[in-house]
């Protein structure tokens, strides 16, 4: 049995990102993979899971979340134990040393990647596009952050938008996938789904064709990323 | 680099899900609202008028007939409903504008997220005496403009976006009098109005800093109730509520809140108020019950029209059976709810463009064959549909929708995945039966093609 805990969903989805859950389990359903996604509210303890999706929220909810997921503390201990984690925009800049908040703000991370985030001098509110690999992310982005890495390795280079930096957006690190892609980003980009899904059971996965493969293609085009 | 503006690419086929491509006939392509060029032709004349030593009064006259002038050319040369770019160039010409049109009037501010429109013209009913308005829809400051010059009414309820209510209450401090309706708040258009917080943060600050203003509040959504503490002249209602995920961490500490019915409360103690006016069964007001028989379906216009009792009789002194009389006979609201006519077929118009307004309308949908759900992402819509994953359209009792609009393949993805069986068109009227009346539920722009599109049966 799959489990997937969507992580605070109650304070940590504002951007339709606990619909990631609702992406692997579909996907995972046509492929005769039994799963079960857990929702663990806001003060709950995190369950055991083999996927924990971490998404989008405001200031507020953002140092909140973290705190619970500090004194929680078993976040890491499941990385090492082999789950994988999908971060999404707060949920990544949480995954990191520090993160800024408010008017000059310094807030602790989970020290799960090391990153950084400040403040930019603007929003980056639009659609990004990523190279990710051979593969293209498409997702919108809507954060006032820039994120620098010292050291490991971003997501993939940025196509068309801003992401971490204008350069690269998100983190790719043995256990964790992070992206400032809303969307979902799993519904927008199901190879990504696919991806996680297949790190989960340990094989690769039967082709599915849905109408997911005809949006992302949409997207891609219309956003002038494929020729 | 941004792509905001980059032009979408046309869609070069249609498809229906694990089928071969659609050869639907492709007969009309969505029409994304254009900005109103026609108001930069009088740029040079605004640059004068604004320059010249201008008496405020003789600039207020300039710029309303300028107004005019926009408004009759845009109508005949088709380039929109005539209300926007013409209230644009007015307040070019005069900044002060909507002050001037708002002296000495009664002033009844509605603003929200859902249900401003239907609420206004409950309020404009229930108000029983002619009254100004611009219950059409047009909501922004240029609108409000056109309603305003176009009926010297006493009395004025305006629908204002929500974003635009510091500006509205601002301009309204030479009104005989200011009542404001705050109906709700939720994630709506996330990409420009960002958080419901802050919105909720610059209520407040708003309300507190005008003049004495009374403010009929729906103190079942934890956001109004966090925007009107503190104030003094408070009619505090309180409505069954569905919808609360949007405000499931207290305004105040960010702790989780628990809600009962219409009721909600924190650990640190913030808790829903007592209200004046309540809405059960019946409205009770003051002792009494006033049972409701709305034309109009839905809880949530049972809501919209206890918002706009609490108005008519709490605060302006109306009889209660005469206001009740009045809402009951409001049939339709600008096509929301109307079954209209488009290619010998017949179609029950609905508009929902956030989660919450998804969630109402999944109520009002009775089981049915089909359904058409019609998205767009033009900027009246919000160009992040991630909003979708957040609609409950898992309680719709249909399991066949036809997905339309810019938006068609996020919408279909949405729903496969939740198990609807899609079909992606632009011509739903192949699926369609005669004698039959499809039930569409469309976003804002979208819900305007459609009024375009169709006639009354």
């Amino acid at each position: 049995m799959l489990t997937v805990a969507v992580v605070y969903p109650d304070v940590l989805s504002t951007y339709g990102d606990s619909g990631n859950a609702l992406v692997l389990r579909a996907r995972a359903q046509v492929r005769g993979i039994a799963s079960t996604v857990i929702e663990c509210r806001f003060g709950e303890s995190l369950p055991h899971a083999d996927i924990y999706l971490i998404g989008g929220g405001e200031d507020g909810p953002q140092r909140a979340a973290c705190d619970y997921l500090r004194r929680d503390g078993s976040l890491g201990r499941r990385i090492d134990d082999g789950a994988h984690v999908l971060a999404v925009c707060a949920g990544f800049q949480i995954l990191g040393a520090s993160f800024e908040v408010g008017a000059g703000e310094i807030y602790q991370g989970l020290d799960l990647l090391p990153i950084v985030t400040t403040r930019g001098t603007q929003r980056s509110v639009g659609d990004l596009v990523v190279r990710v690999g051979s593969e293209l992310l498409v997702g919108f982005e809507n954060h006032g952050g820039v994120s620098t890495m010292s050291g490991g390795d971003a997501l993939g280079e940025v196509v068309s938008g801003f992401g971490n930096d204008g350069r690269v957006d998100g983190a790719s690190a043995p256990g964790v996938t992070a992206t400032y892609a809303h969307g979902p980003v799993l519904a927008l980009n199901p190879w990504l789904a696919d991806e996680i899904l297949a790190r989960a059971v340990g094989y690769q996965l039967e082709p599915y064709a849905s109408v997911a493969d005809d949006l992302h293609l949409e997207r891609c085009r219309a956003l002038g990323a494929l020729s | 680099m941004r792509l905001l503006d980059r032009k979408r690419r046309p869609h070069t086929r249609e498809v229906r899900t694990g089928e071969s491509p659609l050869k639907g006939a492709s007969s009309f392509e969505k029409s994304q609202p254009r900005p109103p060029r026609l108001a930069f032709l009088l740029l040079p004349l605004v640059s004068v008028v604004r320059m010249s030593p201008l008496i405020a009064p003789l600039r207020t006259a300039v710029a309303l007939g300028a107004m005019r002038l926009v408004n009759g050319a845009s109508r005949r040369l088709g380039q929109g409903a005539g209300t926007v770019a013409g209230g644009r160039v007015a307040l070019l010409l005069q900044p002060r504008l909507v002050s001037h049109l708002l002296k000495g009037r009664s002033v009844v501010l509605v603003t929200g997220t859902n249900g401003k429109t239907t609420t206004t013209a409950l309020t404009v009913a229930a108000m029983g005496q002619p009254v100004a308005s611009n219950v059409t829809g047009s909501n922004m400051l240029a609108g409000v403009v056109a309603a305003l010059a176009a009926d010297r009414s006493h009395t004025a309820v305006l629908e204002v976006d929500e974003s635009y209510l510091s500006l509205t209450l601002a301009d309204s401090h030479l009104a005989e009098s200011v009542t404001v309706m705050l109906l709700n708040l939720s994630r709506d258009q996330l990409d420009r109005v960002t958080e419901v917080r802050s919105i909720a943060a610059l209520w407040s600050r708003a309300l507190h800093d005008a003049r004495p203003v009374t403010v009929v509040a729906n103190v079942s959504d934890p956001l109004v109730a966090y925007a009107v503490a503190g104030l003094d002249r408070v009619v505090k209602v309180r409505v069954p509520t569905t919808w609360n995920s949007d405000a499931l961490s207290c305004p105040l500490c960010t702790q989780a809140l628990s809600f009962g019915d219409g009721d909600w409360s924190c650990h640190c103690g913030f808790t829903s108020p007592d209200a004046n006016v309540r809405l059960g069964r019946d409205i009770s007001w003051n002792g009494s019950n006033f049972p409701l028989s709305l034309s109009l379906p839905g809880a949530f216009n049972a809501a919209n029209a206890t918002m706009a009792f609490a108005t008519a009789v709490v605060v302006h002194a109306h009889d209660p059976a005469e206001v009740i009389a009045a809402m009951n006979a409001v049939t339709s609201v600008a096509g929301r709810f109307e079954i209209r006519e488009w290619r010998g077929r017949r179609w029950r118009l609905m508009l929902a463009k956030n989660p919450a307004g998804i969630e109402a309308l999944c109520r009002e949908v009775g089981p049915s064959r089909l359904l058409v759900i019609d998205m767009n992402d033009g900027i009246a819509d919000g160009r992040d549909p991630s909003w979708l994953y957040d609609a409950p359209f898992e309680n719709l009792s249909t399991r066949t929708v036809i997905c339309m609009g810019s938006r068609r393949l996020d919408l279909a993805t949405r729903l496969q995945y939740a198990g609807f069986e899609v079909l992606v068109t632009k011509n739903p009227v192949d699926f369609t039966r005669d004698g039959e009346v499809t039930d569409v539920i469309a976003n804002y722009t979208a819900f305007a093609d459609w009024m375009n599109r169709s006639q009354p049966c």
